[in-house]
Order: C-alpha cells, then structure tokens, then sequence
C-alpha cells in the first residue's frame, strides 16, 4: 500500500530559484539561507520518495483570471516549466503520477472536497522553487510529483481549517491506494510577507514562530486562525500559510520534526522550512 | 449585499477581492499576456499600441506606462499579474515592492537585512507604533 512517511513545509521564494539558477548560493546574502537546506537535501537522499504530494498556489501562470479553482489537482503524466516574464526556469519536466493523482481525487471527492482537476497544466517557481531546495540541479527529478494547486491569489482562500481538513481527506485517499510508494506531502509558500503597496516589506518574526510551534505540536488550533489575522500580522502575502496546514492535516497527529528553519530575509520575505516525519 | 471587508482597516494594503477583481479585470489579462515572448516583443515594439488592445481605462493605461504600481493596484491591478510587467521589464519582486514604499532599491533591502518593516504601529490605521 502507499504510505504517507514524511512532510516538508518551505516558502517557494522566486529569487531563491533565481540564486540557484544563475549559481549565486554561495554570496554573503544567500549563502545563510541556503544553509538551511543543507540537511534537507542529505536528508532527501536518504528518505528516497516515490511521490510528493506538493501543494502550492499558481502564481497567475498556469490560472489567469478567467477561471479560479479554489483546489486543482494535476493529474497529468507531466508539468511543463512556465514562462513567468523572464523565460521557462532552466529545470526539468515534472513527471506526474496519474494513476495516483486520479485516485485521490475520485476519492476526496466522494469525501467531500469538490477539487478542480487539470489535466494540462504549467507549473511556477511556487513548485519549482521548493524542489530545487531539497533535490538541487539534477537532470531529471528523482521522483514523481502531484502538483495541488491552490488559489490565494484571489481573495478568499480556503480557510486553514478547510486546508486542514482537506489533507486529512488526502491522507486517507493515499492510504487506500494499492501500489507499495513513498509518498511525501509538502505544503509550500509564506512565511510573512508583505510584496504589495507602501506595507511592503513587513515581516513578523514573532507571528512567524508562533506559527512554526503551533504547526508541529498543536495544529487542531492554528487550523481555526482566520484569514484576517495572517494578513494583518504577517503580510497579506502571508496567507500563503494556510497551504502549509494541507500538509499537517495529511501527516499524523503525533510527528517528529527533524529540521526546522527559519531566516529574513530572502529578498521581500521570511523563509521558513520544517520537515517531519510520521513515526510509524 | 455588499462585500463584508473586515481587512479595510489594514495600513497601505489592497486585498485583491471580487470588487478590485472586476475592476481590473483586463488589466490584469493584458500583464498576463506578456508571458508569452512574443507577444513581450510586440509591447516593446510600441507599448501605447499593445494596450490600446485590451479594454483598460485611460487611467490603467497611463498608470501601465509610468510603472506606477501603488496607482495599478488602486485601479485593480494584483502583484502577481503585475509581477509580469516588472518581469519582462528586467525588474525584480524587490525592486517593485522598493518603488511602492517610496523608498530606493537600496533603502529598502537594508531595511529587509535589518529583519523588515515592523508590524509595530502598521496593523491598523491609527496603530501607534509604540503600543
């Protein structure tokens, strides 16, 4: 049977996929943050997973304003890397994993998530980025990846509690699948931010480890933190957050958390990272 | 009815709602046209022709051409379709948000060194910043 093992949280910060790319990990400013992943590329290496479950928000690439899928999951045999102003992020082609992809959505469904499912879809930094973090430059990606879109774009979002729901409804599609794999669940984005108007530039640390402790040991509560008070402590940006809580809702009540990170700045905003793991 | 808006009192933040999605509605469609290289190419070919194109007020316009994204976000621009415009021009997420606080590119990433703008004093309008 597959299996959920572990969950990985990180922000998907375009300029860290811009200081991989044109080779500047290593300068004063990025060089601290990038040392935060040092562990968790060893720590992949090891952990070895089939598929990642990635949870993200499509940042206007793959979703214009046309149409706005609170919930997309792909489910597509692959994901292009888009073309966001400034040509394609020199990455490899995403493989997909349908048969799975198409498994958790027949099964969420019926569990009352009504997802919007893309059979054809470009994928942005908000995915590229944290797969770079944890697997480097390969050729190709080491494993099979689920891209799970999610719209905080256009206000509302889903609120953390339905996010938080939602992974749980996951977990349980996953558990059911009858293939033995590895399935990590990463939920992608924040921490504070504000990219907007003159506030730019906030960040509350503060906000920021409250969020991170919460997260781990009692997320039953974060889950029910309303949309308005991560716009108006942390950025409006910072809503971004409730797609990390997809991930905890999909992971045991009870983790073990193996790394934790935290950093400001990387360019507008504060990075965070964590990685847990199931203990059975 | 009209929307309920309880993120109104928060200082120098427009929260992209169904209002200011109408409102920029193909404004924003014309920034996300200019992921495609070539039509990039046709907007720097003559600019003020490409976006008399899209159904955008005069307003948008002039606010496009000037790159003054404080204004394009009050006619109903979102950043991350106005992310395209700085994109294509060579301009990176910092070097907008530095423009949009008034303050020099460089002003503004020390301030981000020296760990970001405080949420002291910029939770609310009217928040005092020492308490």
């Amino acid at each position: 049977m597959a299996k959920v093992t572990a969950g990985v949280a990180t922000s998907h910060i375009p300029a860290m996929g811009a200081a991989i790319d044109l080779g500047k990990t290593g300068e004063d400013y990025w060089k601290p943050v990038f040392e935060g992943y040092e562990f968790s590329k060893k720590w992949i290496k090891d952990s070895k997973p089939d598929v990642v479950f990635l949870v993200y928000n499509d940042h206007a690439t793959a979703f214009d304003l046309k149409t706005i899928p609170t919930f997309a999951i792909g489910c597509a045999d692959e994901f292009q890397p888009a073309d966001e102003g400034w040509g394609p992020r020199p990455v490899p082609v995403v493989k997909g994993h349908p048969e799975l992809a198409s498994h958790i959505a027949q099964s969420v469904i019926q569990d009352d998530f009504d997802l919007t499912i893309a059979n054809e879809m470009e994928v942005d930094h908000g995915l590229s980025v944290p797969m770079s973090l944890m697997f480097g430059q390969p050729e190709e990606w080491p494993c099979k990846v689920i891209p799970f879109a999610v719209n905080v774009v256009v206000f509302p979002p889903p609120s953390g509690n339905r996010c938080y729901q939602l992974g749980k409804a996951i977990r349980r599609a996953i558990d059911t699948f009858d293939e033995d794999l590895n399935v990590q669940i990463w939920g992608t984005g924040g921490m504070s931010h504000q990219l907007q108007g003159p506030r730019a530039g906030l960040i509350n640390s503060e906000f920021d480890a409250k969020f991170l402790d919460s997260f781990v040991s009692n997320p039953d509560e974060l889950a029910k933190l309303p949309h308005l008070e991560y716009m108006r402590n942390a950025g409006s940006e910072a809503i971004e957050l409730v797609m990390w809580l997809v991930m905890r809702g999909a992971m045991d009540d009870d983790v073990e958390q193996v790394h934790r990170f935290y950093h400001v700045p990387a360019s507008n905003t504060a990075v965070g990272h964590l990685i847990l793991e199931n203990r059975t | 009815m009209a929307l309920d808006k309880p993120y109104d009192d928060i200082p120098g933040t427009t929260v992209f709602d169904a209002d200011m999605l109408r409102k920029g509605y193909h404004l924003n469609q014309c920034c996300m046209s200019l992921m495609k290289a070539e039509n990039r190419e046709r907007f720097y070919k003559d600019q003020r022709a490409y976006l008399d194109e899209w159904k955008m007020t005069e307003d948008q316009k002039q606010a496009f051409l000037d790159r003054d994204y404080n204004r394009l976000i009050s006619l109903g621009g979102n950043i991350y379709f106005l992310s395209k415009i700085f994109s294509s021009d060579g301009h990176s997420f910092q070097f907008a948000a530095a423009t949009m606080t008034g303050m020099t590119q460089e002003e503004y990433a020390q301030m981000m060194i020296s760990g970001g703008r405080s949420p002291d004093g910029n939770r609310y309008v009217g928040e005092k910043a020492d308490g």
